[in-house]
């Protein structure tokens, strides 16, 4: 008798922390949304070790419920209870969420990373509340803080408590926040100093004065990101239209080809990059990442015969009558549009960042530089210094270079012309393809792609000098970032005016682009 | 033989150029003709080319349980190119040369805009089915899609309640036209009426095609730590891939600054990477998670025609809001001239006023007795991530349109019923 | 090229055929109208449908022989023609807004909450000063643009992109609400020209004969041009134009006589299709739209006069047939079309017919 009591009071005992789970879980699911906010706040206070997969499943969007009420984590194709080993009655459905749950759940997940094992998890838990704590945190966090042991943490917590100090009772806690407020030069900081500072909120004349300080510095702080965030984008701009230019910098800058169907060729490049991450998606899932990588020489491969196709059957009859190209490439780049249209559908087909072309990387509080813009900057770097290459270092290039600089003296010595015609055409249309696969990675992948950028590609070229690469170079750049300083100040709609009409006046101080050949040659 | 040419070939090519002007006109007696009118080149292309399938299937639908009248309907479909001049051209044409009985089409008000004086002229019918900005209503013309009340409004709505994040400060972000124009102006009259100071709300426009978005997602960013901030998107088409991609690579999550979009639906989100998008939002009066037995077997057919026709990506096919409402919109057609017992344009206008059909929306729809806008339920939906969205709030019943939006002054003393413009 | 291919072709032709067949063109084109005043139910009825189309096409048509005034005879490839079309016809469309909003402001306006009327809207309701407009909108831009950038020796493709540039800011600035058009919507819902109602056959009849009428005028004025010693001063400074500086001749003067002439005569042509039409849009202004005025010049034969009307024609009346007979797959008939004329006939459409005529 007395062992039986003994055993069910030792199961009950045993069963104690699992109860307090089964609460919480079984809770939150009767729960209205109004309750369940209440709850994540709550628990966000008072974090509990063993809550933590209930909160992670949660914030994953795992957890159903089933006709009861009775709550389940989603598990490979199947249901395990939340809680006891109850059978789902009838086919659960995922509890919702919005974004004011997931808000709340993204702070109570960083209260239960704080007890986290690993110092980089609790440092990133850190880190977030330093964002989105509440004042209900404050004793959490001076706690946490007291039991911390890895430098980097500890300074994150300072930080993340700082923000709830400002409130607190003591002007010398009060001082010791605003101070490390200053250092900081997180837009959040200046926020909370300019509301300590307004409405003669702050009473103590020390603190004041030491939040006046504080807002300066962080404001000096902010400004200097945001000049380098515009300067970056000014580059990542540039380097785009560089990008959507430089192949028609060789088929128009070089060739003389007025080529409607450069912008189809940038489309076409994007394409590939989509039917090389279906494919690679099928065959070979497990290096899919690397997609990007992998369609860069298939773009280039598929344009550069596309063009020389192109370059054989149509432009080749054409050389010497260069407005008439004109009319030969536009009906080609109708009929690519609406191939892809007819094959392909006209939406656009989705081509995904992966992993390591998504995200940023924070490098001031207030800026953030996105990989996949840092990686086409680099890239757009790699493509000029490759086709610098091509056309300065190889015999290809020094045929190009004598056939568009006098084709019957180059025929004289032995070029072969025709051939060079093809192959610079088709290094011009590879070239548009590897900046199609660069777009593809920023923007919309649809029929309609190309259109968007053949009247910035026809700009660069011109502006900075037809068959100067150069000019090109310098001409993308600066149209980049002419373009982004003028936005913030003007409006996108009335800089993107302003900038043609500055080109206008550019070029009749120089009819013949940035960099004009220099010569006394005429015509 | 010197003199013969140029007459020839002025000749020919009158005699081309009059070719144009009689294209075929072979009719069967037996068939009511059905107007198609929507852009299958050009920008519009990538909104509008499912819509025309979509209406190919409701006719096939509406045929195969043997017509309207017991006549078959036979589609005519045109391509209006996405040049709105060639829009009335087309819509005349419809009216005139092939003697359609009603015509679906028109994605954007400019196009609308465009054949409407044809409409009001040769007394037609047109059915038009995307959501836009109000401020027209033409006894020639059913709006089958949303005005501002059933959609804008609302989603602001959510947005400000606890549920939708309590939001403060509100960034209007659009293409600049007149769509997005006119909702912003409707949104800050009634956020202002709700006591959110100017300073709260910034409006910010955006060319055509605009596809660096930098510098805005920069401003946003900078803009939400005064407050709970959220954006209103009434960006066009194209743009928004980029958009979304800069959002999600900036590190802006929709638990920080959710995005509502007004033009972003199924299929646009077939073009993006959903993954990093969860929780950003779209108001819509339909979406194809909802879940009841009319929506299942909408979706399930129309899966099922994308695959037997062959249609470009039928193995990720979706269906949308402007889709369901050019659904809706034959099927009342088709039940007005039930109604009526012929095709005539008066007659038929008569009898869809108070028409209703059960809807994939999940609700019964009814046309308005007076204002030729469908009564419908507004939904808010988040986007999940597998590119459908997931109803987070809904209105209880179905809204009246007010296509003369009470925040707009001057609006009171237009009339609630179709007037002739001129 | 020693002279203009019409000048060849009419001679060759003698101009009394030549004659012939224009004026059989020409009787065609007047009896349409007249035609169209019959009761719909006449068996010679002309639809409004047809009329309209083919006023629509004849209104490009006055665009293309304008493009060939400048690229065919001065060797000025413009691609920002478009704007000078959609200025002629926002001139236009300012009138028939006042038109059809009586006293009051124009509906977007008013939907805007303006109160009054910017001040480029003065006096837009007299069809007097809305004429004026007409022609001194696109015409003082064009005189403006052209000054500085003959002065600067602008040529050949670094023009061209200038012209382009030119024509996409427009259609931005347009686009905009605020520059007080209508933004995206343009101006439709026309009612009233000079009081007539613009739907009523008189009123379409009319337009279309004006319309007929400024073709006619231009063509005439083109080959008066073509054939005066201006002309052929124009051609040498297409073909040389150091040589004729050298000769004593300043390019200037003739380069910006022809260029402002052609922008205003686009203007005009603008001002005639939007009552046509009942729409202006700023889409009119789409760097494309310009693109597709240079093929149909090149596709009908450039420095012809006749060819670049040929090529409009052909052109547009493909698309409006094609459109409806192949929905899906026009662009690709169009495209080809465009491919085979450039690699089979370099001279254009009107090449065909005098390589024929050649022995």
């Amino acid at each position: 008798m007395n062992t039986a009591l003994h055993r069910i009071l030792l199961l009950l005992l045993l069963a104690l922390p699992w109860a307090a789970q089964a609460g919480d879980a079984t809770d939150y699911a009767h729960a209205s949304p109004a309750r369940q906010a209440k709850l994540l706040e709550h628990w966000a206070a008072a974090p509990a070790p063993e809550r933590l997969p209930l909160i992670e499943a949660l914030r994953a969007n795992r957890v159903a419920i089933d006709q009861d009420k009775t709550p389940f984590i989603e598990e490979a194709g199947g249901y395990r209870a939340l809680e006891g080993d109850a059978e789902p009655v009838g086919t659960p459905k995922k509890l919702r969420l919005n974004n004011r749950l997931r808000g709340l759940l993204n702070t109570a997940l960083a209260s239960h990373q704080l007890f986290a094992d690993d110092p980089a998890q609790r440092l990133s838990a850190a880190k977030r509340l330093q964002r989105s704590g509440k004042p209900e945190q404050l004793a959490l966090l001076e706690q946490r803080l007291e039991a911390e042991d890895d430098p980097a943490v500890s300074e994150a917590l300072t930080l993340a408590l700082a923000n709830l100090q400002l409130d607190a009772a003591d002007p010398a806690v009060r001082l010791a926040a605003v101070r490390l407020l200053g250092e900081t030069g997180a837009p959040m900081a200046r926020v909370r100093l300019e509301n300590l500072l307004a409405d003669e909120a702050e009473t103590d004349a020390a603190v004041r004065k030491a939040a006046e300080t504080s807002l300066a510095q962080v404001k000096r702080k902010l400004l200097f990101g945001e000049l380098l965030g515009q300067a970056f984008s000014g580059l990542s701009l540039g380097s785009i239209l560089l990008l959507a230019a430089l192949g028609l910098a060789i088929t128009f800058g070089l060739l003389g080809v007025i080529n409607m169907a450069h912008g189809e060729m940038l489309m076409l490049g994007a394409y590939t990059t989509y039917m090389v991450q279906v494919l690679m998606a099928r065959l070979a899932p497990e290096a899919l990442a690397f997609y990007p990588l992998v369609a860069l020489p298939v773009a280039f491969f598929v344009t550069a015969a596309i063009g020389m196709a192109l370059e054989r059957t149509v432009i080749r009859h054409l050389y010497g009558r260069p407005l008439e190209t004109l009319l030969a490439t536009w009906g080609i780049s109708l009929i690519l549009i609406q191939a892809v249209r007819v094959l392909f559908g006209a939406q656009n087909v989705e081509v995904a960042n992966p992993g390591w072309l998504s995200g940023g990387l924070q490098v001031l509080p207030n800026l953030v530089l996105p990989y996949n813009r840092m990686v086409i900057i680099g890239f757009a770097l790699f493509v000029v210094l490759l086709t610098w290459l091509l056309l300065n270092k190889t015999r290809l290039g020094l045929n190009v270079r004598a056939v568009t600089q006098n084709r019957n003296m180059a025929a004289c010595c032995g070029v072969p012309t025709g051939r060079i015609d093809m192959l610079a055409f088709g290094l011009g249309s590879g070239i548009a393809g590897l900046g199609g696969v660069a777009l593809s990675q920023i923007g919309n992948v649809g029929p309609d792609l190309g259109q968007g950028y053949i009247i910035d590609s026809f700009l660069v070229v011109v502006l900075g000098g037809v068959g100067q690469l150069a000019g090109s170079i310098f001409a993308a750049f600066g149209l980049g970032i002419a373009n982004k300083i003028l936005e913030p100040q003007i409006g996108a709609v009335l800089g993107k005016i302003l900038i043609l009409a500055l080109i206008i006046l550019f070029i009749q101080k120089r009819p013949q682009g940035l960099f004009a050949l220099k010569g006394r040659v005429i015509d | 033989m010197k003199r013969r040419p140029l007459l020839k070939s002025t000749l020919a090519a009158s005699a081309l150029m009059l070719s144009g002007l009689f294209p075929f006109t072979l009719q069967a007696a037996e068939t009511i003709k059905v107007g198609i009118l929507h852009s299958l080149s050009g920008t519009m292309a990538i909104s509008e080319t499912s819509l025309k399938d979509m209406a190919l299937m409701t006719i096939d639908e509406i045929n195969a349980k043997g017509g309207v009248l017991g006549k078959q309907l036979e589609p005519v479909v045109v391509d209006p190119a996405s040049n709105w001049p060639l829009f009335a051209e087309k819509g005349r044409q419809l009216l005139t040369q092939d003697k359609v009985a009603v015509t679906f089409g028109c994605w954007t008000s400019v196009s609308r805009k465009s054949v409407l004086p044809v409409y009001e002229e040769l007394d037609g019918l047109l059915f038009y089915p995307v959501q836009y900005e109000g401020e027209e209503l033409s006894p020639n013309v059913f709006y089958t899609g949303a005005a501002p009340n059933q959609q804008a409004i609302p989603a602001v709505e959510y947005l400000m309640s606890e549920d939708g994040g309590s939001a403060e400060r509100f960034f209007l972000l659009g293409t600049d036209y007149v769509y997005p124009r006119t909702t912003n102006k409707i949104l800050r009259a009634f956020l202002i009426s709700k006591g959110v100071p100017e300073a709260n709300i910034e409006e910010v426009y955006t060319p055509f095609g605009h596809s660096d978005y930098q510098t805005i997602v920069a401003n946003i960013k900078k803009f939400s730590t005064g407050g709970k901030t959220a954006v209103v998107s009434t960006i066009n088409g194209d743009s928004n891939v980029p958009f979304y991609k800069e959002l999600a690579n900036q590190g802006l999550e929709a638990t920080d600054v959710p995005v509502v979009a007004f033009s972003v639906g199924e299929e646009e989100l077939r073009g993006i990477d959903t993954k990093p998008l969860v929780g950003h939002l779209a108001a819509w009066n339909y979406f194809q998670s909802v879940e009841n037995p009319v929506n299942e077997q909408f979706v399930g057919k129309w899966k099922a025609y994308a695959k037997a026709k062959g249609l470009p990506g039928a193995d990720k096919a979706v269906t949308n809001d402007p889709m369901e409402a050019t659904y809706v919109g034959i099927h009342m057609w088709a039940q007005a001239v039930e109604k009526a017992g012929t095709t005539d344009v008066g007659k038929v206008r008569d009898a869809l006023a108070g028409q209703t059909f059960e809807a994939p929306s999940g609700y019964t729809l009814t046309m308005d007795k007076t204002n030729h806008h469908l009564h419908k339920p507004v939904m808010i939906g988040e986007v999940q991530e597998d590119g459908q969205f997931s109803v987070v709030w809904e209105t209880e019943s179905p809204v009246r349109a007010q296509p003369w939006s009470p925040y707009i002054p001057g609006n009171d003393k237009k009339p609630d019923y179709a007037v002739k413009s001129n | 090229m020693n002279q203009p291919l019409t000048l060849t072709a009419a001679q060759k032709a003698g101009p009394k055929l030549t004659a012939v067949a224009l004026g059989a063109v020409l009787a065609v084109l007047i009896a349409m109208p007249l035609l169209h005043l019959l009761p719909a139910d006449h068996a010679l009825h002309v639809s409004a449908y047809s009329l309209t189309l083919v006023g629509k096409i004849l209104c490009y048509a006055i665009v293309a022989l304008a493009l060939d005034l400048v690229w065919g005879y001065a060797g000025l490839l413009s691609l920002g023609h478009g704007l000078f079309f959609a200025l002629g016809g926002y001139a236009m469309g300012m009138y028939l807004m006042r038109q059809s909003a009586g006293d009051g402001l124009p509906a977007f306006m008013s939907f805007l909450a303006w109160t009054e009327l910017p001040w480029y809207w003065y006096g837009t309701s007299s069809f007097l000063w809305a004429m004026c407009l007409v022609v001194l909108a696109p015409g003082l831009l064009a005189f403006v643009f052209g000054f500085f950038a003959f002065r600067s020796r602008i040529k050949g493709v670094y023009f061209s992109i200038m012209t382009q540039a030119l024509t996409f800011a427009g259609m931005l600035l347009f686009f905009r609400n605020e520059t007080g058009f209508g933004g995206n919507n343009g101006f439709t819902d026309f009612r009233t020209i000079l009081g007539f109602p613009i739907a009523a056959p008189g009123t379409r009849a009319m337009l279309f004969l004006a319309t007929v009428a400024l073709l006619a005028g231009s063509l005439l004025l083109g080959w008066k041009l073509a054939r005066s010693k201006f002309g052929r001063v124009l051609t040498a400074l297409r073909d040389a134009e150091n040589r004729l500086m050298f000769c004593g001749y300043d390019p200037r003067g003739y380069k910006l006589f022809i260029w402002t002439l052609s922008a205003v005569l686009c203007g005009l042509a603008g001002a005639l299709y939007v009552p046509q039409v009942g729409i202006i849009n700023p889409s009119e202004m789409a760097p494309t739209q310009s693109i597709e005025a240079a093929v149909w010049v090149a596709l009908g034969g450039r420095g012809t006069l006749i060819g670049p009307l040929l090529g409009a024609g052909i052109v547009n009346g493909m698309k409006s047939w094609f459109t409806v007979a192949f929905p899906e797959y026009w662009l690709f008939a169009l495209g080809a079309l465009f491919i085979i004329v450039t690699l089979f006939l370099p001279k254009g459409v009107i090449g065909l017919v005098r390589r024929r005529g050649e022995p």
